[in-house]
């Protein structure tokens, strides 16, 4: 017995010995090593790292730790222990960016964009960069500068199946313009027996960008972001507007079943199985369909108009983005590898090979139609980075599950209304006393 | 009376015969029949519940295997019991792709060890709590029974700055000795009713023997609580075997990492593939279903009583 | 004749020092593996509790105890506390009678046992993703198993959204709860009935008692402390719990399956408020422990024959 255990002791010893301790910190000779969460593109970004060691001579190393939950608390760990590597990502909200970056650990890479004329800047979609972006004066007192370098795009859009619109008897090139188009197309589908419209509303989030998207095109960006700020309430007529746009939808009964609850991954197996006529996602849904079934015939447009007294909007910023360490010993290095790295033939071989949209302007004509529509979505996007103020968590999730209330039927639209606004003077309340 | 009990070696009068009437054959009365029949009823009851439940357990399992054997395209839409033409291939890919040669030894090492370490040290405490006294004893009992109870959010993340203060990152000791310290409070936990329950004579004849305190603890204890034992390996094996979180916080090297790293590589943000993850997974179920069937083995009728008298 | 337990007769009082000091070398490998690893997050808990800090910033305010203030009066909190209690309910009789029955038969010998034993433990082994994805086409509004086999056998006016109906939606996270979770009391359970000297159960035959008797007369006793321990486990388990939560619901419709992890994970990612997160996770111990520590008192009072 005491001998296991002394074995036991042993054999860490010695694992010990053979293992060492890479600390990667004080060698700035060493590779820049970048840890990511992109499963998918792990392979592209191998073959990447080789060329640019072709090309430069210099090594990069990816590290791919996965799923993005783990991959935040492996970054969390490491920020609050200075064992971050030369390039990582923040998954999450403007606060967290900006909470990473008071406490020393992304380089702004503002100047080194703005060098030459901008050269480095001017490739990427503005909404892009905007995303990235603290301007002066922000929230947060961040000093201004650019903190992310965007290597993707993303967009989430309605999409629709050619096939089942012809069957439905709509025609396949004219997706809806307006809501009650939408509506009326959703209830000829579902007569055919298939659910109308699926969405994996089961994550708040994409809740959330649709109802943005009509607020946005109901009241406006002002209104929206004045209410953020607590100056409009929630129960404004606008707002149960919002509301009552999720009730119709409710009513209509065009939606698939369990769609409140429906993570979005089965959203998405439903709409490749040709079984919902239309869906709300992103368009990493691209990726996802041309796996599960390549043949499906499908369509992208914006989110519907409800008026016209503002513009339609498009969810859609920076979809990966990644930050140098500032504390980094190969800072500069990693700086002049995320300049290759989204630069037009990389970020084409990007494209092809994993079917994300790219961050940079110019190289649509080659990515595939579908793709392409995604793209057209950023001129008209709207994304929470790049807003001067956005709404509480808190807020936020009494907002989204009232709407899945809604949905179920429920609450009222007036009542939801109430709910959402109740909530927001809690908040409100305590942002006023912070003790 | 009651019907279920019935006099040595009589057989009863039948109250539903009439008087008289012969038994069918020496011994076999209509009671018996009846007995029988319950009996028989009462096991095609039992079977036929056990078969039951056994289905809903082994479905999952058939429609993950099965899974492993289809594409993308099919793993939905492909409704049939045993896919027409099987991807045998997949296999093949996901140990590869999941870089599987590494991280398969690498598991093994690390449930081994944190078995061998949980069970060597909760038994000892466990055993300590049950049937010895000393000061504080309480106290530290309460201890570890609190740190199963509150949850600690985030718990790793002061756990990975103190494996940085003590150089343990990135290595497998650093690894291994938090897992053997997290299942050490369930251990001890589990195991400690089931020492309260060895009968004092037991301890009494082997200290009447010469045993001390260790003594009586290897040589009676153990043997006797072999069973619960059983059931501690068995949880940590599975806990060990299905960690990945603290394993990405913790381990950088390649070589280090545990089976469940292999997998991750089959889930993207967004993008799953499926037909390799299910055969990633298939694999790696196989082991442990081989630990439970290991350690179920020992989930067996204990030493009686009756060792005592001879 | 009833069993008696192992009469408890008072453990050895320590005669000396060395006698206090011999025994406390049983426990000292753990203690120390504990105060290395396990103090120092533990604690930190307590003192993040006290804290308002977004878990990454060098900002720490330091609040006292308002956290807790505000949990009392977090509607959302007690009401996923509510929720997961309801399904804790839900498995300690359900999940564990079943368990208790399957231990039970395989206990005695029924042919095939060695098969079963091992089938019934496959649930707990299958990863969260797998029964995550099994079950949700199980429960699938328009095209799932349940409602395909409800509409086949004329059923119809049953089949719903099971999981996004508020009125369902908890009850059938609960049952694939319980469906994962009965495997760990079965083999608990029938380690319990293993130990159970035959000798008695040969001897009460003897005498003419019937099954039920003997079930209750000698079975129940001696498997008291084994019922304590698969209870507060269960209730522990069940608490905690949050992975299915997750793969199933997310946590709705509404609130209507939040559960005290989720509600904590919000906190801590979602509005990156570390500190009410840690405040929240003490909380749902103190009421943790102090529901274990009332079973045990419990059952300890009706073991006294």
């Amino acid at each position: 017995m005491k001998k296991g255990l002394a074995g036991i002791l042993l054999a860490s010893l010695v694992f010990t010995g053979t293992s060492c301790n890479k600390s990667d910190a004080g060698d700035a000779k060493g590779p820049v090593t970048i840890w990511h969460w992109m499963s998918d593109r792990e392979d592209a970004f191998k073959e990447l790292a080789d060329r640019y060691k072709a090309q430069t001579g210099k090594e990069v190393r990816f590290e791919l730790y996965a799923p993005s939950e783990a991959y935040m608390q492996k970054v969390r760990a490491s920020g609050q222990t200075t064992t971050l590597p030369d390039i990582f990502g923040v998954l999450g909200e403007s606060r967290d960016i900006a909470s990473f970056i008071e406490a020393g650990h992304i380089l702004n890479v503002q100047p080194e964009m703005d060098k030459d004329g901008g050269v480095w800047r001017k490739r990427f979609y503005p909404e892009a960069l905007e995303g990235n972006e603290f301007k002066a004066g922000n929230r947060f007192n961040i000093p201004p500068g650019i903190y992310g370098v965007p290597i993707d795009v993303t967009t989430i859009q309605f999409i629709y199946n050619k096939g089942i619109f012809r069957r439905a008897g709509i025609d396949p090139n004219k997706p809806p313009e307006t809501w009650d188009e939408f509506i009326v197309d959703g209830k000829k589908i579902a007569k055919l027996g298939i659910p109308g419209f699926v969405s994996g509303w089961g994550d708040l989030w994409l809740i959330e960008c649709l109802a943005d998207n009509l607020a946005f095109n109901i009241m406006g960006q002002d209104k929206v972001i004045a209410t953020y700020r607590g100056t409009v309430p929630y129960t404004d007529p606008d707002w149960v507007k919002v509301f009552s746009l999720f009730d119709e939808l409710g009513k209509s009964k065009i939606l698939a079943e369990g769609v409140v609850t429906m993570i979005n991954k089965s959203a998405e197996q439903l709409f490749s199985n040709e079984r919902a006529g239309m869906a709300f996602n992103g368009s990493w849904a691209v990726n996802v369909y041309s796996g599960m079934n390549p043949s499906l015939d499908y369509g992208v447009f914006p989110t519907p108009r409800v008026t016209d007294k503002h513009p339609r909007v498009v969810w859609g910023g920076p979809g990966s983005s990644l930050m140098v360490n500032a504390k980094s010993p190969r800072a500069q290095e990693a700086v002049l590898f995320l300049k290759w790295l989204t630069d037009g033939p990389q970020q084409k071989y990007l494209v092809t090979s994993t079917k994300n949209l790219p961050s940079i302007e110019g190289v649509s004509q080659d990515i595939p139609a579908v793709l392409a529509k995604f793209a057209d979505g950023m001129k008209i996007s709207v994304h929470p980075s790049r807003l001067p103020i956005t709404e509480t968590s808190p807020v936020i999730e009494r907002f989204d599950k009232a709407i899945q209330s809604i949905i179920i039927g429920e609450k009222t639209p007036q009542e939801a209304a109430e709910d959402v606004e109740s909530a927001k003077k809690e908040e409100l309340a305590k942002a006023a006393n912070p003790q | 009376m009651s019907i279920n009990t019935i006099e040595k070696g009589k057989a009863r009068p039948d109250p539903l015969l009439p008087e008289g009437f012969q038994p069918l054959r020496e011994g076999l009365t209509y009671e018996r029949i009846r007995r029988r029949a319950r009996n028989s009823f009462k096991s095609i009851l039992s079977h036929s519940f056990l078969i039951l439940v056994s289905i809903t357990c082994l479905f999952p399992l058939w429609w993950m295997f099965v899974s492993s054997l289809k594409t993308q395209q099919g793993i939905f839409t492909d409704m049939s019991f045993f896919p027409a033409h099987p991807e045998w291939s997949n296999f093949v890919t996901a140990w590869t792709k999941g870089h599987f040669e590494t991280y398969f030894v690498n598991s093994v090492i690390y449930t081994t060890c944190t078995i061998a370490g949980v069970l060597f040290i909760s038994s000892l405490a466990a055993y300590a709590f049950a049937r010895l006294q000393f000061y504080g004893k309480n106290v530290l009992y309460f201890m570890f029974l609190a740190t199963l109870m509150i949850p600690v959010p985030g718990q790793f993340i002061p756990l990975y700055v103190l494996l940085i203060k003590m150089r343990l990152v990135n290595t497998m000791p650093g690894y291994i000795l938090p897992q053997v310290n997290g299942g050490l409070a369930l251990g001890i936990f589990i195991l400690k009713p089931f020492f309260e329950r060895i009968p004092k004579d037991l301890e009494d004849a082997a200290r009447i023997d010469g045993c001390g305190k260790f003594g009586i603890w290897w040589n009676v204890a153990m043997p006797l609580a072999k069973p619960a034992l059983a059931v501690v390996g068995i949880f940590t094996a599975l806990a060990v075997w299905n960690e990945y979180l603290l394993a990405m916080l913790v381990l950088s090297d390649r070589s280090l990492m545990p089976l469940q790293r292999g997998l991750m590589v089959f889930q993207g943000a967004h993008l799953t593939q499926y037909p390799l993850l299910m055969a990633g997974m298939t694999i790696s179920v196989v082991p442990i279903i081989v630990v439970y069937l290991f350690f179920q083995k020992h989930i067996i009728k204990g030493v009686t009583a009756g060792a005592l008298k001879g | 004749m009833s069993a008696e337990l192992p009469p408890s007769t008072p453990l050895p009082i320590p005669k000396s020092f060395w006698d206090n000091f011999t025994s406390g070398l049983f426990v000292m490998p753990a203690v120390a593996m504990f105060f290395t690893f396990s103090l120092y997050p533990f604690f930190n808990v307590f003192y993040l509790s006290a804290l308002e800090w977004d878990g990454i910033s060098t900002l720490r305010r330091f609040v006292h105890f308002s956290n807790y203030i505000e949990i009392f009066h977090d509607k959302i909190w007690w009401l996923s506390m509510g929720n997961a209690a309801y399904v804790t309910l839900l498995a300690l009789t359900l999940q564990n009678a079943l368990a208790l029955a399957l231990a039970w038969l395989v206990d005695r010998d029924i042919k095939g046992g060695q098969v079963y034993r091992s089938i019934f433990f496959l649930p707990p082994i299958l990863s969260g993703i797998v029964v995550g994805l099994i079950w949700n086409w199980i429960y699938m509004g328009n095209y799932g198993l349940l409602n395909y086999f409800l509409k086949a056998i004329g059923l119809d006016a049953l089949a719903r959204a099971w999981l996004a109906d508020p009125d369902t939606a908890l009850t059938s996270m609960a049952v694939v709860h319980m469906w994962k979770g009965f495997g760990w009391g079965f083999i608990i359970l029938l380690a319990g009935l293993q130990g159970i000297p035959r000798e008695l159960y040969e001897s009460a035959r003897v005498d003419g008692a019937g099954e039920l008797h003997i079930f209750w007369k000698i079975t129940v006793p001696l498997m008291i402390p084994v019922f304590i321990l698969v209870s507060v486990l269960t209730i522990l388990g069940t608490m905690q719990i949050y992975d299915l939560v997750v793969a199933t619901t997310g946590g709705g419709p509404g609130y209507h399956t939040e559960v005290p992890m989720t509600r904590i994970i919000a906190k801590m990612l979602g509005s990156a408020r570390f500190g009410y997160a840690c405040s929240m996770g003490v909380v749902f111990g103190a009421i943790l422990l102090t529901l274990s520590l009332l079973q045990i008192q419990i059952s300890k009072r009706s073991r006294v024959d």
